[in-house]
């Protein structure tokens, strides 16, 4: 499962690579997916809100932030679905130069890919190195897909990743919150507003 | 029917009343379907299995279960299970031997797919020359295909395991198919008391609105699935992303294990830990080893038993850790092949304690007299070595 031979289960961190070849899945190399009330920051538990703070630090410090929105929030299917939509929208509106770059679908789209409209969990880093991104927001993408990117995203870019999880989270993400919804996206917004005005008062 | 309610699946693990029924295993696994709110059983038949589907299509017929239907061979079964998972309900099958041979290219296919199918498989030789007799030598084959994979002592097991299988197969960051194994005829055709939950209290319906795939049901978000088929391309990206799904799919296996110790207590039984010989089996090995074991420790001998429970995720730390203690490890098996102790082996330091055997296969019984009289001839070797 692992392809960094010797390399000691428990004291492995999700970090910006690029990383090796083929990077392992955070799972296999002992990273634990958190509780409820708890997030993961480089494979590390914290309390929610500590990755809160840090989220609104690394976005507003990137010099190109991303949001990568999947199906599930581009997506009318359900009136969660919107009010996550809208949301995130109003959190977008916050970072500074934040991007939206959506992954409407899963089927692999190279050679055809425009990299500055989409992007694509098969290929990711096609359009991380198109568009430069820094520090990327995956949300509303189903799991198995993005951890499908988020692996490939670590082996090989140094591209920060943050994932919001309407489910358990992700390890292969160097950020995860889980049990993301509209409110919790709200609270992070907020968290946001907070940190900005703490650096506009330094 | 009786009209039923549906219960957490903590109320039904650990606080339900329990009514002792005499049943064999194949009896304890229509119960269990009958429990686990199943939407669609498909089927074929093959010994020893045949009876418990045949048993569920009666359940079927009285309205616990919403669909059945009888495959006309086993790749055709697994194929459509692939197919009743993706489209969001929650489904069962099972099979033995050479039908698993059969159908195997489905099982990875279900893993690869994320989807949270449990297959009762009762385990038997395959051919040739022909045999429907009891031997687990497909249990090691189906270890490297990405599923789940649990193994019963007895009737009780197959009951709680299949129960249990949904549950931790259904959570969304696992969401992986679970196979719940048990010997062919020493557990489908054994008659044992078993402990069930109540006839009318069900688990709560499968909801695959939090499938970490899509879900093929037209009512989830309309997206394109992932079928461009990587093999049709020759490059790089294609290789990558296969290898980070292959990835993906052991990953969650390794998240289900908090589910397995919330849900199943944990993945491994020990009775006497700290002793100086332990018997590490599974499935009626396991059983046996347990007769043995008491026997011996009357005459005085120090032996304790790990009997395993789950074979994957395989309970590596849980493993490492007993295997310290004993001076020596014996690991009897119903097969030619020696998977488990192939699996001990590879992973506990200071493997040279570890004795693979004794194994039957080919229908053979494992009378505990043997289990005795070969670990007091492994320890008489050993003295005179």
């Amino acid at each position: 499962m692992s392809t960094l031979l010797g390399f000691p289960k428990n004291g492995y961190k999700v970090v910006p690579g690029p990383e090796t070849y083929l990077s392992p899945s955070a799972a296999a190399m002992g990273v634990v997916l958190p509780n409820e009330g708890e997030a993961l920051i480089e494979g590390d538990i914290v309390p929610e809100e500590v990755a809160y703070e840090e989220i609104a630090n690394r976005l507003l410090s990137a010099r190109n932030p991303t949001l990568f929105p999947g199906p599930l929030v581009l997506w009318a299917w359900s009136e969660k679905a919107v009010a996550k939509a809208r949301a995130l929208l109003e959190m977008v509106g916050e970072v500074p130069g934040m991007k939206i770059i959506p992954m409407p679908d899963y089927r692999p789209k190279y050679p055809m890919i425009n990299p500055k409209v989409e992007i694509n969990p098969n290929h990711p880093n096609l359009t991380i190195w198109h568009n430069n991104i820094d520090v990327c927001v995956f949300v509303g993408v189903h799991c198995h897909f993005a951890n499908l990117a988020l692996k490939i995203i670590r082996a090989g870019t140094d591209c920060y990743t943050i994932a919001l999880c309407g489910q358990r989270g992700h390890e292969d993400a160097m950020i995860t919150l889980r049990d993301v919804h509209a409110e919790e996206v709200m609270d992070l917004t907020d968290t946001i507003r907070k940190v900005k005005m703490e650096r506009l008062s330094c | 029917m009786l009209e039923r309610k549906v219960v957490s699946p903590e109320y039904m693990f650990f606080e339900a009343p329990r009514e002792k029924k005499y049943l064999i295993g194949n009896e304890a696994v229509a119960e269990a379907v009958k429990r686990a709110n199943v939407d669609m059983v498909i089927s074929y038949p093959i010994t020893p299995q045949s009876e418990a589907t045949h048993i569920v299509g009666d359940i079927y017929a009285q309205g616990y279960v919403k669909d059945y239907y009888r495959g006309e061979d086993e790749f055709n079964v697994m194929s459509a299970m692939a197919g009743a998972a993706m489209g969001g309900v929650r489904a069962f099958t099972a099979t033995s031997g050479p039908g698993t041979l059969r159908a195997f290219e489905m099982f990875p296919c279900w893993a690869g797919e994320r989807l949270p199918i449990v297959c009762a498989f009762m385990t038997r030789g395959v051919n040739s020359p022909l045999t429907i007799q009891p031997d687990n030598i497909e249990i090691g084959w189906l270890a490297d295909t990405g599923m789940l994979i649990f193994h019963a002592e007895d009737p009780q097991d197959f009951f709680d395991m299949i129960l249990q299988a949904y549950v931790i197969a259904e959570q969304p960051d696992v969401h992986l198919p679970v196979g719940v194994c048990a010997d062919g005829f020493f557990v489908t055709h054994t008659r044992e008391i078993v402990e069930l939950t109540p006839e009318d209290e069900m688990l709560p319906p499968y909801d695959p609105s939090v499938s970490p795939v899509v879900t093929m049901d037209m009512e989830t978000v309309p997206v394109r699935h992932m079928k461009d088929p990587f093999v049709m391309k020759s490059n790089y990206i294609s290789y990558n992303t296969h290898a980070s799904w292959q990835q993906e799919v052991r990953a969650a296996a390794e998240r289900a294990r908090k589910y397995i110790t919330r849900y199943m207590g944990s993945p491994v039984e020990v009775v006497h830990p700290g002793a100086e010989i332990l018997f590490m089996a599974s499935g009626t090995a396991a059983a046996q080893a347990r007769v043995a074991m008491e026997r011996m420790r009357a005459e005085g001998i120090d032996i304790g038993l790990v009997k395993i429970k789950v074979i994957r995720p395989f309970p590596e730390k849980e493993i490492t850790e007993l295997a310290e203690v004993p001076r020596i490890i014996i690991i009897p098996e119903h097969n030619i092949t020696g998977w488990l102790a192939r699996d001990i082996k590879s992973r506990v330091n200071n493997n040279a304690k570890i004795y693979g055997g004794p194994r039957v296969f080919g229908g053979m019984t494992m009378p505990p007299e043997m289990l005795v009289e070969e670990t007091k001839k492994l320890l008489l070797n050993l003295v005179t070595a």
